[in-house]
């Protein structure tokens, strides 16, 4: 049964872009097959996991528990948008030196929690990290190596900022 | 280690090389995807004209299925195909290897989709596909099943009884090729016997007995299964899946659909996390039929959370029972145990390896273990990281701390007394080779953690150890020599968490060039030669031997060649660090790279190996816990990992197997189980309920390797990943102990169940 | 000769003896010898003709992947025990 679709218009990783879907999509899903941005992955849909994480108008979500719908007029920071022009973002560097992925399914709802985090608070303590990033489920690395990349990321950051 | 002769391949088994390349950590070279969420994963492959499919499963628990009407949901528009287990052949009984253990592929195609009876909440009754995925999900509801709904047999004592309800009408229980008698829900009975247990037990001063349950519990990947076919009008198959083994998929396809492997070509997608429970065929086969009956169409299938948790391969849940006796020296003497693990809705749990796990760390001259694999109504059970090793593990530390407490001993003194050593015989007979179990208990009691002061209330310490046997198998790899020096290689192995870089390596090592200079890339079926999955711990080991001689059969060619330009013979050449040199003459591997053309043409080289001689791997870890007596929840202090590791190639991701594998062990202990109501249906169906670890759950892991080489490998490689999920179970009950006085017996360990030990210790 | 340790199930046929003398080359050379000294044993360990799936066997403390054609020598020990899974 197909219901009529709607027209969207959303800002997603800077560039302003329209699309169709069915009221009952999630973000998620048309992120993933509309829009073919595959970073942001399913592991649960509903919000249990992380995996699907992305910054809605500056706060973290699940996309999996937004509708498409909703994004109208507002804007989405995805997995794909955290590297820049120059390479990648400090925390991506930091999780590859860090060795703080194995299996790489959850990396994206990771790196995407920690920049949320580091934007709101650039220089959280270890538990604050492990706080913040209960949302995610990891199963491969126990933790250990994220929350060590992050404390990194965090310490570059700052380092560059001072610099500035 | 660079051979310095020219293509020999003798391994020199030095002590402690100096190597150039392994034991560094450069960034791994799947890297930047994997950290711009550019990586393919299964469910992100998007093909023309494809369509989604859906799989319908059982309400129920243990039933027969009296009809099946498709007809409704043929009619729904975008509907392109429906298919139940009429669509598959009926297959004899037939058991194959799959994951270094045996599945039996009849009972593999009834897994697939049920034929006669469904056996367990979430078993695949039909699959649809449909234009949309929500298409399909609409289609399935109007798949009109009728059930004759049976008594359903939940727990595996309960399975043993002589009236139980029987799971599979036919089935006997096998004792060594001898039947039982009467068809029975006990699929198998296996015993090790070694001495006299009676005697043992009459030297014994110190006799402790107990009995234990654990839950069944989930692998708990991440990513959930998916597969997506086509089935091309010339009859070739191409299967895109998250799989841990691509020619494990193409041969269970092959089976199930009774298609020459031939026809199939199967395309390993990354993977988001495996242990074992990505063995097994789930959706592959039902993509593969539906793609033909759409005609031939692709077929994409992923499965929801609720169905990976309800249908796909949890691990055993178990029943043991030990009884353990030690001489006034405080050496034990006798071990008698019966161990009952679920298989779930088919036979095949790993009961025979939890066997020779339980005690393994330990020297024991008298033993007596029966083992038995029983039916019960729940999802057959897959290969789970060190299959039966925790749950027998987790028994066994907490009895050997008991009677370590009754001699009054340190723990970790006790197990240096009891411990194995090279040359022992295991208690599951096999004898020892080069083991690394006595320095791992060196390390740890040395280690600062150990000593450290337990300063808050409610707190305690405590050890246990573990072993798992590791694997070789087969792999194969092939590389070619590019004009610029650098190599691309193609190895079989799907990369669970940096294998291809740690491959990349040895390559690296065996030719004296710069890991950077390597272009690992894992093969598809029809790409590389056969590689078994990625399992057992031995992909970093014996992919990596064929990385190993592949790098040597590269040598030769390339002396050849340096032969001819030089115009001497090969055997006057000498190969050290990337370069070949002859007295004064000198040429490095990029400049001979460069002349392969006017040397004969390019050069590549292949390999495939199954060595045999791979090492068992041995931990032990040490746990500080606070247990808050009010709530029972446990906090996690501190924790120490101890492992043999062989030799570290990838030392990053060395840690990480260990800290992963401690992680699972942490949430297998502490909080994960399955939840079955009366009638059988799973009521923990997602993640918030079905509770693993996350970070705020678990402090740093320390983890050290020690590093006893496997003289066995040529870089003295010892497979890591499974053994540091056997010791944390045990690690943390003989911690509780210390902490509030009780020694629980069941797993989870979770707060419910520590308050109630804790009020009835009151009692 | 190569030794070879009973099955603690197979007892029964080797008159309680746990622990055999029994000459060959290859493992299945041992087991047809075997099969000599204790009728019936054989079809315990193999089935259609191959070690039976569920087994695993051990030659001087390492799991064969040869199986029934490894070869042996005049001091090979020999185990047959339950098979291992990995994941």
């Amino acid at each position: 049964m197909m219901t009529k679709k709607l027209h969207v218009h959303t800002v997603i990783n800077g560039e302003e872009v329209e699309f169709l879907c069915e009221p009952r999509q999630s973000l998620l899903e048309v992120l993933r097959d509309t829009l073919g941005l595959t970073g942001s992955k399913e592991g649960c849909n509903n919000g249990n996991c992380g995996a699907c994480n992305v910054i809605l108008d500056g706060s973290l979500v699940n996309s999996c528990l937004v509708l498409a719908v909703e994004v109208e007029g507002r804007s989405v920071v995805t997995i794909e948008g955290i590297a820049g022009p120059e390479g990648l973002h400090p925390i991506q560097q930091k999780f590859l030196e860090h060795a703080a992925l194995q299996c790489g399914f959850c990396t994206p709802g990771f790196i995407v929690a920690a920049k949320a985090l580091l934007d709101q608070n650039p220089n959280p303590s270890e538990e604050e990290v492990r706080h913040w990033l209960s949302g995610n489920l990891c199963r491969c690395t126990g933790y250990d190596k994220i929350v060590r990349a992050v404390l990194d990321t965090a310490q570059v950051m700052a380092l560059q900022s001072t610099k500035r | 280690m660079s051979a310095e002769k020219t293509g020999d391949s003798t391994l020199s088994k030095e002590h402690n090389p100096t190597y150039q390349v392994i034991g560094t950590r450069p960034i791994r070279q799947d890297g930047t995807d994997k950290v711009t969420g550019r990586a393919q994963f299964g469910a992100d492959i998007h093909l023309p004209g494809m369509l989604f499919g859906a799989v319908l499963r059982s309400p129920h628990a243990h039933a027969r299925i009296l009809s099946i009407d498709t007809s409704q949901a043929e009619t729904v528009p975008g509907v392109r195909a429906v298919v139940t287990g009429a669509d598959l052949a009926d297959l004899e009984d037939k058991v194959t290897e799959l994951g270094e253990g045996t599945i039996n592929l009849r009972h593999q195609s009834w897994n697939t989709l049920a034929r006669q009876k469904v056996l367990y909440y979430g078993h695949p009754v039909a699959a649809v596909s449909a234009s949309s995925p929500h298409i399909a999900e609409e289609a399935l509801a109007l798949i009109e099943v009728t059930y004759e709904v049976l008594e359903p047999v939940l727990e595996v004592c309960a399975a043993m009884h002589p009236n139980a309800p029987l799971l599979i009408e036919d089935m006997y229980t096998d004792e060594l090729g001898q039947k039982s008698e009467k068809p029975s829900n006990v699929a198998a009975h296996y015993q090790t016997r070694i001495g006299d247990v009676e005697k043992g037990f009459e030297s014994a001063t110190v006799i402790v007995e107990k009995e234990f349950r654990t839950s069944m519990v989930h692998q708990g990947y991440i990513e959930p299964q998916n597969g997506t076919a086509l089935y091309n009008p010339d009859g070739q198959l191409t299967i895109w899946c998250s799989t841990q083994g691509s020619f494990g998929v193409r041969d269970q396809v092959s089976e199930i659909l009774q298609i020459p492997v031939s026809k199939i070509k199967v395309v390993p997608m990354e993977i988001g996390g495996g242990f074992g429970g990505k063995n097994p065929v789930y959706l592959e086969p039902l993509a593969a039929l539906l793609s033909k009956k759409s005609g031939y169409q692709p077929v994409k299938m992923t499965m929801s959370r609720s169905d990976v948790l309800a249908a796909t391969g949890p691990t055993s849940g178990s029943y043991i029972h030990i009884k353990l006796g030690a001489d006034s020296d405080g050496k034990l003497t006798a071990v008698e145990a019966t161990m009952l693990y679920e298989a779930g809705a088919f036979p095949g749990s790993p009961v025979g390896s939890g066997m020779g796990v339980m005690f393994g760390p330990y020297k024991i001259e008298n033993v007596l273990i029966d083992g038995y694999d029983v039916l019960v109504n729940k999802p057959r059970t897959a290969a789970y990281r060190a299959p039966g090793g925790t749950n027998a593990a987790y028994a066994a530390e907490v009895m050997i701390d008991m009677l370590s407490e009754k001699f009054g001993m340190d723990p970790l003194e006790f197990r240096q007394l009891n411990g194995v050593k090279n040359g022992d015989r295991s208690t599951f007979g096999a004898t020892y080779q080069r083991i690394g179990y006595q320095e791992t208990l060196e390390a740890a009691r040395k280690h600062p953690h150990y000593s450290a002061p337990l300063e808050k209330a409610n707190s305690g310490r405590g050890v246990a150890s573990g072993f798992w046997f590791n694997y070789g198998g087969k792999s194969s790899a092939s590389a070619s020599l590019n004009p610029d020096g650098t190599v691309s290689l193609i190895e079989g192995s799907v990369d669970i968490g940096g294998s291809r870089t740690s491959i990349a390596m040895q390559l690296a090592e065996g030719l004296g060039i710069s890991v950077d200079d390597v272009r690992p890339f894992v093969g598809d079926t029809d790409s590389v030669g056969y590689t078994e999955g990625t399992y057992g711990s031995r992909t970093t080991f014996a992919t990596g031997w064929a990385a190993y001689e592949v790098s040597q059969k590269l040598i030769k060619q390339l002396v050849e060649r340096a032969a001819k330009l030089w115009e001497v013979h090969p055997e006057e050449i000498s190969y050290q660090n990337g370069g070949f040199s002859i007295g004064e003459k000198h040429m490095s591997l990029k400049e001979l790279a460069g002349k392969l053309d006017e040397t004969g043409g390019p050069i590549m080289a292949s390999a495939t190996v199954r060595p045999g001689e791979y090492g068992p791997g041995f931990a032990t870890h040490i746990v500080d816990v606070e247990v808050d007596p009010e709530t029972g929840k446990v906090t996690i202090l501190r924790y120490t990992a101890v492992q043999d590791v062989g030799k570290a190639i990838y030392p990053d991701y060395v840690e990480g197997q260990i800290q992963g594998g401690v992680a699972q062990g942490v949430g297998w202990a502490l909080n994960e189980e399955y939840m079955y109501d009366p009638q059988g249906k799973l009521t923990n169906t997602n993640l918030l309920d079905y509770r693993m670890p996350v970070a705020l759950d678990l402090p740093m892991i320390d983890t050290v390797m020690v590093e006893v080489a496997n003289p066995g490998h040529p870089y003295g490689v010892r497979g890591v990943g499974e053994v540091p999920i056997v010791p944390p179970a045990g690690a943390l009950a003989n911690a509780i102990y210390q902490a509030v006085g009780v020694r629980l017996n069941s797993l989870p360990m979770s707060p419910g169940q520590i308050l109630e030990a804790l009020q009835a210790e009151k009692d | 000769m190569p030794v070879v340790w009973i099955p603690a199930l197979l007892l029964p046929l080797s008159e309680g003896r746990q622990k055999v003398n029994v000459p060959g080359k290859t493992i299945r050379q041992v087991i047809d010898n075997l099969e000599r000294e204790y009728p019936g044993i054989r079809q315990r360990l193999l089935d259609s003709d191959r070690l039976r799936p569920n087994i695993s066997v051990v030659v001087d403390g390492l799991i064969s992947q040869e199986k029934l054609r490894h070869k042996l020598e005049d001091h090979s020990e020999i185990q047959f025990i339950p098979a291992i899974s990995g994941g």
